[in-house]
């Protein structure tokens, strides 16, 4: 039997209400045991975690990892082994890659690159229509009895809305969420940067907030006539937060996230950025009024989880001009510091409500065992160290996309250790 | 006598008129007034950019913009290079650092860009030593257009403060628009941007001018009416429906014309569309300043040149 002792630490679980200096025992990769003091018995690996929060794993729904097919923007072992070092102890790989994950012999292949790959758990998700064409369902049934946890065709919406009632219904049989890109693409128009005072200041192209809006309030509505699980990704926009608040008021089950970006930065602050195209994401960076409100949908409780949304992208592509430069950001290495940086230190949430938004609601939107330090669970554990100051450089990045826009920036919190299955995976 | 060089472009770049201060837009309008001469000269010559090298890149179609520049240089005595490509070769190839990196290597001391992308020009000025000038990007800015559209009003009204500028047309992708709010707006006159909403970007207040979605009102009182060219492939017929319409509602006709003050100016970057946002009998009547300002360009060109190269060599030493 293998044992670790993590000594000392601030243990903190939603799923318990736990919050108090624990420690906390694991054997043979599960939690067996949490107590105010636990006398390590001989051969037990000792983890000293004074000043570190000790956390349920955190899990990262939203990520590209791009293999198959975009080597040279990541691999599944450089993605999974970054997705460690950024804290998270499970990571969810979106199915636009090449070939599109539409079939279950790619989600098969995902899984063991994933297995191989020694850092965070991979999940894979599944597209949603074949060849993310947003003409004819994929195999989901198929796909979901390989292991994928979610169906979605994102970066993409579907515009066809039979074929998104038809998904929303199929998906019920397989108990799977559907992850929804809310972006009318006529509306966005090829737009590059929220479309507002700045765009027209800075004569960039807008994408208004209408165009995830309108999509937003499509999918609320099918989602709830069809009573379809509903995962809304990355809301940006005041009207996004306000609707969905409307529709869980009103009962609807429906989640939905947030990225760290759009959380910490506003489209004034592409302006700043003299057209680098590392502030260049989809959706845009909104206006400040935007980002308001979606602190406050955080403190509240209408947005559910922080995702990553990496969108890790090769060099040469960051040094095309800003409308020819793709979407995204490199994010797996900076998304727990930046939310702890910007909410936590911030005082805009608790400890605890970072820990729910990073794991314990993401295990339950996707049906996971997984986001509790339960006795008996699976030892996936997230250690965070609070007041650690560091300054983002992305050459030092395990990620081989270093296209982001917190270069040089000094935040303050990063995680300290991540556990996979009672087995440490990345230690700072 | 000597034009004064200021030290406050010498070096720099001109990437958009947001970036200048009244003071430098006024420095480069004095000195386009005194180059102006030099057209008139039997020998329109002069050796202030001897010896240093303009690149002149241009990555989207342009007759006139690319012909005003040489000119320019050539006057003002540079050796010139220019290099024309289509955007399409680039975006899938070459990406834009790797030109400017192939352009820095033939060692230039201006690189004149033109763009059909936002921003291409001030992402190539962080990455070479050659001082950049904007030649038009994307629908972001065009400085040297709204210079000589400024050059060319001053000269006739003296003054640029307190002009009410009418500008027509598609608002929402000209880069002559923007510029032109910018600079007016920086130098006191009034702007008045006019076309239906479908053809004005979000909040257009934020750029310092007035809209108006019919041309009648828009002209009361008006000192210059600055018709844009009306780009037919980009319409689509999804912002507005039929350039008959367009003609109709929207264009400059002697009669609109005569609702402007009696002296008021008429100018068009170019090229014109004639029957479609400008009548001819307008666009070649007395009031139309547009060759003018074809001429006016290659001054204030020149004047670019000068300042930004700090005025290496006196303009007046030959003639």
């Amino acid at each position: 039997m293998t044992r670790m002792l993590i000594r000392n630490g601030r243990l903190i679980d939603p799923s318990q209400g736990i919050d108090a200096g624990m420690d906390l025992l694991i054997e043979d990769g599960h939690v067996a045991g949490l107590e105010e003091r636990i006398d390590a018995p001989p051969g037990t690996e000792i983890i000293d975690a004074s000043e570190l929060v000790v956390a349920p794993g955190f899990i990262d729904m939203h990520a590209h990892l791009r293999e198959p097919g975009e080597e040279q923007k990541e691999t599944i072992a450089t993605g999974a082994r970054a997705a460690a070092a950024g804290g998270f102890t499970a990571v969810c790989a979106m199915a636009n890659t090449v070939p599109v994950n539409d079939d279950p012999s790619v989600t098969r292949f995902i899984i063991e690159k994933g297995r191989e790959a020694g850092g965070a758990r991979v999940h894979p998700i599944g597209a949603l229509t074949r060849g993310r064409k947003g003409e004819a369902l994929a195999e989901i049934g198929e796909m979901a009895r390989e292991g994928a946890v979610a169906f979605s065709d994102a970066p993409l919406a579907l515009t066809n809305t039979l074929l998104m009632r038809r998904a929303l219904e199929y998906c019920r049989s397989f108990d799977a969420p559907v992850f929804v890109h809310p972006e009318d693409l006529l509306l966005s128009d090829s737009g590059s940067m929220h479309e507002g005072k700045v765009s027209t200041l800075i004569g960039l192209k807008g994408m208004p907030a209408a165009a995830e809006e309108m999509m937003v309030a499509r999918d609320l509505i099918l989602a709830a006539s069809t009573s379809g699980r509903l995962h809304i990704t990355h809301v940006s926009t005041r009207g996004s937060v306000e609707l969905i608040r409307r529709a869980k008021a009103e009962g609807q089950r429906v989640s939905c996230e947030v990225t760290p970006h759009h959380i910490s930065l506003i489209d004034e602050d592409v302006a700043a950025a003299n057209y680098d195209p590392r502030w260049k994401m989809n959706p845009p960076l909104r206006s400040r009024e935007d980002r308001e409100a979606v602190l406050q949908g955080l403190y509240d409780g209408t947005i559910d989880a922080i995702v990553s949304d990496h969108a890790p992208h090769h060099r040469d592509e960051n040094e095309m001009d800003f409308a020819d430069a793709p979407f995204g950001v490199s994010s797996l290495e900076t998304a727990v510091s930046v939310a702890i940086d910007r909410l936590y230190h911030a005082k805009v949430l608790g400890i605890t409500q970072l820990v729910r938004l990073f794991s314990t609601s993401p295990a339950e939107i996707l049906g996971l065992d997984a986001g509790s330090l339960r006795p008996g669970s699976v030892a996936d554990i997230t250690l965070l160290d609070l007041g650690r100051r560091w300054d983002v450089h992305s050459a030092q990045f395990i990620s081989r996309g270093r296209n982001t826009p917190f270069e040089g920036v000094a935040l303050r919190g990063k995680p300290a250790m991540t556990i996979v299955g009672g087995r440490i995976v990345w230690k700072n | 006598m000597p034009i004064e060089a200021a030290e406050a472009l010498a070096g720099k770049d001109l990437l958009g008129i947001a970036h200048l201060e009244a003071g430098e837009i006024q420095l480069l309008l004095d000195t386009a007034e005194q180059l102006l001469e030099i057209a008139r000269r039997p020998i329109k010559k002069v050796p202030t950019l001897r010896g240093m090298t303009v690149v002149n890149l241009f990555m989207e179609a342009s007759t006139r913009t690319r012909f005003s520049f040489e000119v320019a240089e050539k006057r003002l005595s540079a050796d010139t290079l220019n290099f024309s490509a289509s955007t399409s070769s680039v975006t899938k190839g070459e990406t834009l650092f790797d030109t400017a990196r192939n352009l820095m290597a033939m060692a230039p001391d201006f690189i004149v860009i033109r763009h059909p992308r936002t921003g291409a020009p001030h992402r190539l000025a962080r990455e070479v030593s050659a001082s950049v000038i904007n030649a038009g990007d994307g629908s972001n800015e065009h400085p040297t257009q709204a210079l000589l559209d400024a050059f060319t009003m001053r000269r006739h009204f003296g003054e640029l403060k307190g002009l009410k500028v009418v500008i027509a047309g598609d608002i929402r992708h000209s880069r002559v628009a923007r510029s032109n709010a910018f600079l007016l707006g920086k130098m006191g006159a009034e702007v008045r941007f006019v076309a239906p909403p479908s053809l004005l970007p979000v909040e257009v207040e934020s750029l310092g001018v007035k809209p108006y979605y019919r041309l009648e009102p828009a002209l009361e009182e008006a000192d210059v009416v600055m018709m844009l060219r009306i780009q037919l492939e980009r319409q689509k017929k999804i912002n507005f429906p039929s350039m008959r319409e367009y003609f109709d509602f929207f264009a400059l006709t002697p009669e609109r014309l005569s609702m402007a003050r009696e002296n008021a100016l008429v100018m068009h970057p170019g090229p014109m569309n004639r029957g479609v946002e400008i009548d001819s009998e307008v666009a070649d009547g007395d009031q139309s300043v547009i060759l003018e300002q074809v001429t006016n360009g290659v001054a204030i060109r020149m004047a670019i040149l000068y300042q930004l190269a700090g005025g290496r060599r006196d303009a007046h030493a030959h003639s």
